[in-house]
């Protein structure tokens, strides 16, 4: 193999940093609404009376158990069959971030149940009601202890927002098979490079949940699990 | 008229009655002591009075509020009932000053200035003023307990309940703990104190009550109880314990 094919990729560097900037607005979408619809979920599993709890595991159960490229299609696909008009993009940070709220919906779940329920009784002694001495004591001890379960999380969901290719989304895989298609010497250059930039970016993002888990760490917490 | 009146209350849990019929009074500034073997019952009857547990049947009131009505808004009684726990239950991911500070903030909607001045003052009250910013795991049980104390005080309550307070301590941490309750009982906090500890029932309860089977089977002043007790039970019940636990603190 010629070597100088890898000094060609250096010109499309730019186009894939900017299909790589698609990636990560889509990881950002996916896992706000992953983080939001799965604490609730969590919430919902842990306090709320029996016939809600199912209905919350039976949306976690759908969710860990299609494929993720199937959830892309039937979100994509089907949304518009019902005449909601959404686009790529939308639909794949709306099919992953469900997803993706199952799973955090398990590791929340696990961590509001291993606070100790007499914390819940002495903030309801206080006079604080049971959602207020929920957001108060529960959830941020809940939410520290879910720092390293939820790293887990990310990295797996950054990656895939590749998959967002599968339907047309313009991010990082779409823009390398577009260069691809034009040269096809440049193949393995480019999905080495591609493979690179992910490497980084979890590094980087791992590195920052890292720091956050140092900078919110309180004595005894993590000793009660 | 009393400031906490109990009427006839009963809990069950399955088929076990623990509570069968529990009526009592107590007035402002009194400090009454809960004595009686394990399992009779005593926790749940304070857990009945602010309604942590809910009681089967019977009535209880602060004052001129029926917190067993439907209508009562509990946790506006709750506020003004504190419970301190036999595990202290403090909030592991706040320091001492936000555990006391958190109900001043979030149930009475003190600003934060004056929750910290209040706070402090009563981490001042239970000796632990230098332990503000310290996290309960680096607190020893005594302590933990004390800041749970000044947790409760904090809020201005009318009455505190105490569920076994030194039960979870090791011995030498005990006195601590009953020191500061002593010296509450002293400024006249109204208080019932679930508790084997027959020294601080001798010399600061206004009032002892022995209950067995889930029912007072006797009450009175520590020196009718201790030394004339109507019921035979009672006076078996209150050698034992004294032995056990002993009466010199």
């Amino acid at each position: 193999m010629d070597l100088s094919v890898w000094t060609e990729v250096a010109p499309h560097v730019p186009v894939l940093l900017r299909g790589l900037l698609v990636n990560i607005q889509l990881l950002l979408g996916l896992i706000s609404l992953g983080l939001v619809v799965g604490v609730v979920t969590a919430l919902i599993e842990v306090y709320a009376p029996r016939p809600v709890g199912i209905v919350a595991g039976a949306y976690t159960w759908f969710f860990r158990g299609v494929p993720e490229i199937v959830l892309l299609f039937l979100f994509y696909f089907g949304l518009s069959q019902f005449g909601v008009p959404v686009s790529a993009f939308f639909a794949a940070v709306l099919a992953l971030g469900l997803r993706s709220s199952a799973y955090q919906a398990q590791i929340f779940r696990g961590a509001f149940q291993s606070i100790p329920h007499g914390q819940m009784m002495a903030a309801r002694a206080l006079g604080l009601g049971r959602l207020r001495a929920i957001v108060h004591v529960v959830l941020p001890q809940a939410l520290r202890l879910s720092l390293a379960g939820w790293s887990n999380e990310f990295s797996s969901v950054l990656k895939d927002t590749t998959l967002a290719w599968g339907i047309g989304v313009v991010e990082i895989m779409r823009q390398a098979s577009y260069i691809r298609a034009r040269n096809f010497t440049l193949t393995l250059p480019i999905y080495v490079t591609v493979a690179l930039m992910f490497l980084v970016l979890t590094y980087v993002g791992n590195l920052a949940i890292g720091l956050a888990e140092r900078k919110l760490r309180v004595p005894g917490l993590e000793g009660q699990r | 008229m009393a400031l906490l009146r109990v009427e006839n209350l009963h809990k069950r849990y399955g088929h076990e009655e623990v509570l069968k019929g529990v009526t009592l009074a107590q007035d402002a500034g009194e400090t009454k002591v809960v004595i009686g073997p394990s399992g009779t019952g005593k926790s749940t009857l304070l857990r009945c009075i602010n309604r942590l547990t809910e009681p089967d049947q019977g009535r209880v009131w602060l004052e001129d509020t029926e917190i067993t009505s439907r209508r009562t808004d509990i946790n506006r009684v709750r506020a003004k009932i504190g419970f301190v726990f036999q595990d202290f239950n403090l909030f592991t991911h706040l320091t001492s000053l936000d555990n006391v500070r958190l109900g001043l903030m979030k149930v009475r909607g003190m600003p934060r200035a004056a929750a910290t001045g209040r706070a402090m003052a009563e981490l001042e009250r239970v000796g632990l003023a230098a332990k503000a910013n310290a996290y309960p795991a680096q607190l020893s049980g005594g302590q933990q307990q004390r800041v749970s104390i000044a947790r409760a005080l904090a809020m201005d309550p009318k009455l505190i309940l105490f569920d076994e307070p030194t039960s979870a301590l090791d011995p030498e941490l005990i006195g601590e703990v009953l020191s500061v309750m002593i010296q509450l009982a002293r400024d006249g906090m109204t208080m019932i104190v679930v508790t084997h500890e027959m020294g601080f029932a001798r010399s600061v309860a206004d009032e002892i009550v022995f209950m067995e089977g889930g029912v007072i089977v006797e009450q009175g002043t520590p020196d009718k109880m201790f030394r004339s007790p109507e019921v035979p039970r009672t006076g078996e019940f209150l050698r034992k314990i004294s032995d056990l636990y002993g009466e010199s603190r």
